[in-house]
């Protein structure tokens, strides 16, 4: 995936009421008055989100003119949270490295403690 | 063994990344961990990259450089200068990588908070441009690197069994 469109994405997403919205087109499609409802935002802050999403893939618009209801497109969306997996689960390895080393650590710090308690 | 958590990684704004990682070990040790070189090699990297040269200045203003070996033999520096250093629990630095795409330098804050003999550690990764912190989601990917998950891991449990 293209990083301009990953930077479009993932601006997108930095909002918690983009985010919110997502989460609610997640379990259908919705207009913008009823989107606007829940958030207790009015409907142009509400449409200037919406084209935030428009434009970066993540919600598509439908064709009726009165309604044009929101609808979650899922395709950037998994692209983004897929690149964030993947960087997720290179520090884990790295982190779970660090567990072990840890609990040799902890071992030996343990021992020194006794030794310094007996003396 | 270890009960400890799995990592959470969050994008909280266009230019920070934080990871939220708990330890089974008090925060003492944690920091020794991200601070003592003859640690640091033992467990920084993953996929096949190893830490061949790990140098730290740990004073404010002193400076870190690190170089990884991947497993096709590829060397990738990175560099740093330490900005707080409050042991046990709070450590501030600059990131530079040798061969950076992107523009600026990194801030790295991470916290360390003890409870019950376990640390729960919040690093807050701060690109200078969105367009830095993008490119870096990007790396583990980018740079093609291996799935040699837990081969270190084993390696490190020898040797904890042998010394």
């Amino acid at each position: 995936m293209a990083s301009d469109v990953l930077d479009v994405t993932f601006a997108a997403l930095a909002d918690p009421t983009r985010r919110a919205i997502l989460a609610r087109l997640a379990r259908g499609e919705a207009s913008v008055m009823e989107l606007a409802e829940p958030f207790a935002m009015t409907q142009p802050a509400v449409s200037k989100h919406l084209k935030v999403l428009e434009r970066a893939g993540l919600i598509s618009r439908g064709r009726d003119a009165q309604r044009r209801p929101c609808r979650l497109e899922a395709r950037p969306l998994k692209a983004a949270t897929d690149w964030l997996e993947n960087y997720r689960q290179y520090w884990e390895e790295s982190f779970q490295r660090l567990d072990t080393l840890l609990d040799e650590l902890k071992a030996m710090d343990n021992t020194d403690r006794q030794a310094e308690g007996h003396s | 063994m270890s009960n400890a958590g799995t990592l959470t990684v969050t994008t909280p704004s266009d230019t920070e990344i934080v990871l939220t990682r708990v330890f089974d070990a008090p925060r003492h040790l944690v920091f020794a961990a991200l601070t003592k070189p003859e640690l640091l090699k033992r467990w920084f990297g993953a996929r096949g990259w190893d830490l061949v040269d790990c140098q730290v200045d740990l004073r404010v203003g002193g400076a870190w450089r690190f170089v990884s070996r991947g497993p096709d033999g590829m060397d990738m520096g990175q560099r740093g200068v330490y900005r707080e250093i409050m042991p046990p629990d709070r450590l501030v630095y600059t990131e530079v990588f040798d061969d950076q795409s992107y523009p600026g330098e990194t801030l790295i804050t991470t916290v360390l908070v003890e409870q019950h003999g376990r640390t729960t550690m919040t690093s807050t990764v701060r690109y200078a441009t969105q367009e830095g912190r993008d490119i870096v989601l990007s790396y583990p990917m980018a740079r093609g690197v291996g799935e040699s998950y837990d081969r270190l891991a084993e390696l490190l449990s020898t040797e904890s069994t042998g010394s």
